[in-house]
């Protein structure tokens, strides 16, 4: 049996003396999309941040394909991850930030052969190659020569998505990837994030879009105070939540 | 109802109004040229600038040798103080403590004292440590250098302003860094960039737009501190040839003064071409204002787009 592409087992985290995670256990099979929601300070981009040890966790374990992350387990103990293997775990890990966090030096197309050409040694012909059909991909195959200033958030996103796309990672994850975006761009990121979860891809999306939630989610989670409150597909819980909290919650934003 | 006129050939016609008028511009300007005519007229009639022995003197061979050795000092120093900056830079802002505390001291020292107490001071090295030695402490020595039999005024010229410019520089570079927003280092990092890596490919070319500038005065600021190595004593830079050497035998102070201000001001005019075009490349991507190759190629684009009558 293949393990599942993220297992979290308890995971907490704190932040001196805040714990911010409170022991998070789920499970995201491959080529499935969980989408986490619940009110800002929950916690949801920190678990976000901590599958690819942006953040280190305090307790528990998160495995990414089958693989520890942060640390080398040496069965009675834990060894701390030295950065190089930790930069070698995130290659494979894509992240879409909220305010998309583009190289504002480069140019849209070097955005994307940046890491696939530094990072993997990958050559630079067959880097812009993957670069402009990544592009064509999120539909910005006419403005690989602009810079990150001269386009409009929803292109940053898109690009953004297309930049972590070329590492080939085998997960993405999602840091409320619409939160910062007029209305009307909304739609076109996600429309690729739709069409990037019907290509099977894995991913973990935190997002107050209960309508991408509804129709492109496996599982939907929805996290309070540093625990998940609820979860499961999200047509339930949408339109069925058990927890008070999730209803009150629900309430406001559907 | 509104119809809206949607043939392309009967647009209004092009704004021609008349320019705001600027008659006190005008005025100052004319204040201003008569004040400047007035100074040239007087300095050129007064004997006393001995405008003839300034003209004797301006490509001198002395002169000149003076120039070479003030733009050499100023580049060497300049070249050694941002890779130190750089160095302590990077420390100051690393989560090492060791790293912090050396850094910290540095710069607390060397921008402490004076430079010419700095000069000064290196000029006395030969004095204070005669001999260098390399080898096991307290056993046998390997390598054995006498100091004093060295002639060396010129490399601890360039070593004393460039100790002393590298903590200056270390400042410069680290607002330059810190002004880079935290989530250029956290995309970098996401990517699977290294630390190292993340810090030459993504930080310090975004931080090169805020440190450009003042390196450039730092960089024109040394070009004329180096009049100071006389402290060494270094005696072969612009300034000590011109008044120590050529005016105190001529008893000419006033127009060697001029020789050297003129060539100051030479070599500052081509630093600050230098920086103009460092600072272009550097600003790559920092506006959303569109440079002239991409206005050219979308005005190509909407001239193929638009209709033809």
């Amino acid at each position: 049996m293949t393990p599942p592409m993220v297992k979290a087992e308890q995971v907490c985290k704190s932040f001196g003396a805040l714990n911010v995670l409170k022991g998070i256990t789920l499970e995201v099979g491959k080529g499935q999309v969980l989408v986490m929601v619940g009110p800002s300070g929950s916690g949801k981009s920190t678990f976000l941040r901590c599958i690819n040890h942006l953040e280190q966790v305090n307790a528990g374990r998160l495995y990414v394909d089958g693989e520890l992350i942060g640390y080398r387990d040496r069965g009675t103990k834990l060894l701390e991850m030295s950065p190089r293997d930790a930069a070698k775990q995130r290659r494979d890990i894509g992240m879409v930030f909220q305010h998309f966090n583009l190289f504002p030096h480069r140019t849209a197309l070097d955005n994307i052969i940046e890491a696939p050409i530094h990072v993997k040694g990958v050559k630079k012909s067959e880097a812009v190659a993957r670069g402009r059909d990544l592009l064509d991909q999120v539909g910005m195959a006419e403005k690989a020569g602009a810079y990150p200033a001269q386009l409009s958030g929803g292109q940053q996103q898109r690009v953004a998505i297309a930049r972590a796309l070329a590492m080939n990672p085998k997960l993405m994850l999602f840091d409320e990837p619409t939160s910062a975006l007029d209305p009307e761009l909304v739609g076109e990121v996600l429309g690729v994030m739709k069409k990037l979860a019907q290509e099977g891809m894995t991913m973990v999306v935190v997002t107050h879009e209960m309508g991408f939630a509804r129709e492109v989610a496996d599982q939907l989670v929805f996290m309070d105070g540093g625990v998940v409150v609820e979860s499961g597909p999200p047509r339930e819980v949408l339109s069925k939540p058990q927890h008070e909290r999730t209803k009150a919650f629900l309430s406001k934003v559907l | 109802m509104t119809v809206v006129d949607s043939s392309p050939s009967t647009g209004p016609a092009a704004i021609d109004a008349v320019p705001l008028r600027h008659p006190w511009r005008w005025t100052a300007a004319v204040v201003i040229v008569v004040l400047a005519a007035l100074f040239i007229y007087g300095a050129a009639t007064n004997p006393a600038y001995r405008w003839s022995v300034y003209a004797e003197y301006l490509f001198n061979d002395r002169i000149m040798l003076g120039v070479w050795n003030t733009l050499q000092l100023t580049v060497y120093s300049m070249v050694i103080a941002i890779v130190l900056g750089v160095l302590l830079a990077v420390m100051r802002l690393s989560p090492n403590p060791v790293f912090r505390s050396v850094s910290w001291v540095y710069l607390w020292i060397f921008r402490g004292t004076p430079i010419y107490v700095q000069l000064a001071f290196w000029g006395l090295i030969p004095t204070i440590y005669a001999n260098i030695q390399l080898g096991v402490p307290f056993g046998p020595s390997f390598f054995h250098l006498n100091l004093q039999a060295l002639s060396i005024p010129f490399i601890l010229a360039m070593l004393g302003l460039a100790l002393n410019e590298a903590a200056y520089m270390a400042e410069i570079i680290r607002a330059g860094i810190s002004s880079v927003p935290e989530g250029q280092t956290e995309a970098s990092t996401a990517l699977g960039m290294s630390w190292g890596m993340t810090m030459r490919r993504t930080v310090l070319p975004q931080a090169m737009r805020v440190i450009i500038p003042p390196t450039g005065n730092e960089v024109i600021s040394m070009l004329k501190t180096t009049s100071l190595v006389t402290a060494v004593p270094y005696a072969f830079d612009l300034y000590s040839i011109a008044t120590r050497e050529i005016a105190a035998r001529t008893f000419e102070p006033v127009p060697l003064a001029l020789v050297a201000a003129t060539w100051y001001l030479i070599v500052t005019s081509i630093l600050m071409v230098g920086q103009f075009y460092l600072e272009r490349y550097y600003s790559r991507g920092a506006s959303r204002k569109l440079t002239t190759k991409q206005l050219e190629a979308l005005a190509k684009a909407q001239m193929i787009g638009e209709p033809h009558p």
